[in-house]
């Protein structure tokens, strides 16, 4: 893959993980919201896929394959299932309103491109320049979980934070070992499957998915 | 070329382009209302019947309210000064606009909010209510767009180094592949979500209601009868197609006459017109599947707008 075409996919589809994580806090709609986490996925396993083939490492194109099967089809499905049991399925009042959380959003963000700035002069290349985005879905993440209400809100945040962490992996070490990869890729799905399971029964004891209600642990 | 043969060169040129716009702005607006009605199984009017809707304003009576200032009769008037001013100094059919260095992307932004806040004020003037709850709506959505507009130039601005018009239209030509940059793509959807609260689409106001509780646009010129009606419509079209076509000039810059002379020119008319009419064929078939959004949801909108165009120019920045 030559200079221009390799740089201009990889930034495009880091930037399509950037504002999959922006679009997260902008919509209402649990179904959107886990529709944008799959677009995510797939936009991850295409920044492996193109890094992957700029240095024709098949291990790396294996683990993207893997990543776009996971987070792009696997965890989505099983939070859908998860939104269709909910009657409402919509965040209704998340502690921060939309247009402030989308504006902390941004705020989120340049404070990443700010703190990372070592970072991205120690490897200026295409791939370590975009270290930032990385860095920003993962903040974004974790605001999401703080001001979002819903248990499968909250799950998407935690995805969110790991996307955030395996782009910076596939960035700064041009991907971590297959091994890895799997290991963690597969915690991520078993910790979503827990959740699910943890959700449904929530719903079927108290009716809905609100966390703020929950003040104690029952047995 | 002697120097006065280059003034007149382009002062003609500017003069063809306010044309093009006021013309291109009407029949803009019959196309979308053509396509709409196409859409939703009408026939609809015709194309040119915004001409026909603007002649016949011309000849009615005039009707001004008696407590009205001068700011009233002001304010179509300099509505249309404004985008008559844009249209002639931006690049639109050739890169080299008659005035060298005139559109800068910030001037292009102040000349059209002062159109704007005119309107705004002119509609506060006769003391209606209505007025003022249009104006009061216009400029909550004027100052969350502006913002947006101003942050998604720099994402613009940065790889080009330069906020002229012309040199980003010409950069746009000479490095097709900086249009396809990712920092390009959100400045676009930036751009697009402030286009449609600038010139009062459809999720964020209706352009063709008339319900007090929804209007924002149609509130303020509630009290305008006859010519500065007509002014108004007139202002209104043109905002639109002069939106649209830097819009289109920026991120799809084929076509425009890049050397100085007639068939170049045509050349460039014949480009702009077929983008601006597939740009507003697009719109129109956009707005046929979208609802209003509610009021207080239309921040919502903008937030994600201004946040397009904050990623957009941090990316430019990175990229770079």
């Amino acid at each position: 893959m030559s200079g221009p075409v390799f740089s201009g996919s990889l930034e495009l589809a880091a930037g399509v993980v950037l504002v999959c994580a922006a679009v997260t806090l902008w919509r209402r709609s649990l179904n959107a919201i886990v529709k944008t986490l799959a677009i995510q996925g797939l936009a991850l396993g295409a920044v492996a896929l193109v890094l992957g083939i700029h240095q024709h490492d098949g291990g790396l194109i294996a683990v993207a394959c893997f990543v776009a099967v996971a987070k792009g089809a696997a965890i989505p499905t099983l939070l859908r299932r998860v939104v269709r049991s909910d009657p409402t399925s919509r965040e209704a009042a998340p502690l921060i309103n939309v247009p402030a959380s989308l504006v902390g959003a941004g705020a989120l963000t340049l404070f990443a491109f700010a703190t990372t700035a070592p970072v991205t002069t120690l490897l200026p290349t295409t791939a370590g320049r975009l270290i930032p985005i990385g860095f920003a879905t993962l903040l974004i993440g974790f605001f999401a979980m703080t001001v979002r209400r819903k248990a499968v809100s909250q799950i998407v945040g935690l995805l969110l934070v790991d996307n955030g962490i395996a782009l910076i992996a596939f960035l700064a070490t041009s991907g971590v070992p297959l091994i890895i990869e799997l290991g963690v890729s597969l915690d991520v799905l078993l910790v979503v499957v827990v959740l699910r399971v943890l959700a449904t029964q929530m719903g079927s004891r108290f009716g809905g998915f609100d966390l703020d209600q929950l003040r104690e642990l029952h047995d | 070329m002697s120097a006065s043969g280059a003034v007149v060169t382009s002062v003609a040129v500017g003069f063809v382009q306010v044309l093009v716009i006021g013309i291109g702005g009407l029949l803009l607006v019959g196309l979308m209302r053509k396509v709409r009605s196409h859409l939703e199984g009408r026939v609809g009017p015709p194309i040119h019947q915004p001409m026909l809707d603007l002649r016949k304003l011309f000849t009615k009576e005039r009707v001004r309210p008696d407590h009205a200032s001068w700011i009233f009769p002001a304010g179509p008037v300099v509505l249309v000064a404004t985008v008559v001013l844009l249209a002639a100094i931006s690049p639109l059919l050739t890169i080299h606009p008659p005035i060298k260095h005139g559109a800068d992307f910030f001037v292009v932004v102040f000349v059209l909010l002062i159109g704007s806040v005119v309107l705004a004020l002119a509609a506060l003037d006769p003391g209606t209510p209505f007025g003022g709850m249009g104006a009061s709506r216009a400029m909550t959505i004027a100052a969350l767009t502006e913002p947006a507009l101003l942050v998604a130039i720099l994402a613009l601005s940065i790889p080009a180094r330069t906020s002229d018009l012309s040199s980003l239209v010409r950069i746009g030509l000479i490095h097709p592949q900086l249009i396809a940059s990712p920092g390009r793509i959100l400045a676009l959807g930036a751009f697009v979500v402030v286009i449609l609260a600038e010139s009062g689409r459809l999720p964020i106001d209706n352009p063709s209601t008339h319900l007090e509780l929804t209007m924002i646009h149609e509130a303020m010129v509630l009290e305008y009868a006859g010519s500065d009606l007509a002014l108004v419509t007139l202002g209104e079209a043109m905002r639109l197609s002069f939106l649209v076509a830097l819009l289109v000039n920026l991120f799809a810059p084929w076509g425009v006459a890049t050397r100085p002379g007639a068939p170049a020119l045509v050349i460039g008319l014949v480009a702009l017109a077929g983008k601006v009419a597939l740009t507003g064929m697009a719109i129109a078939t956009f707005e046929v599947f979208t609802a209003k959004l509610r009021l207080f949801r239309v921040p919502e909108l903008l937030a994600g707008g201004f946040v397009l165009a904050v990623f957009a120019s941090l990316t430019a920045l990175v990229v770079r």
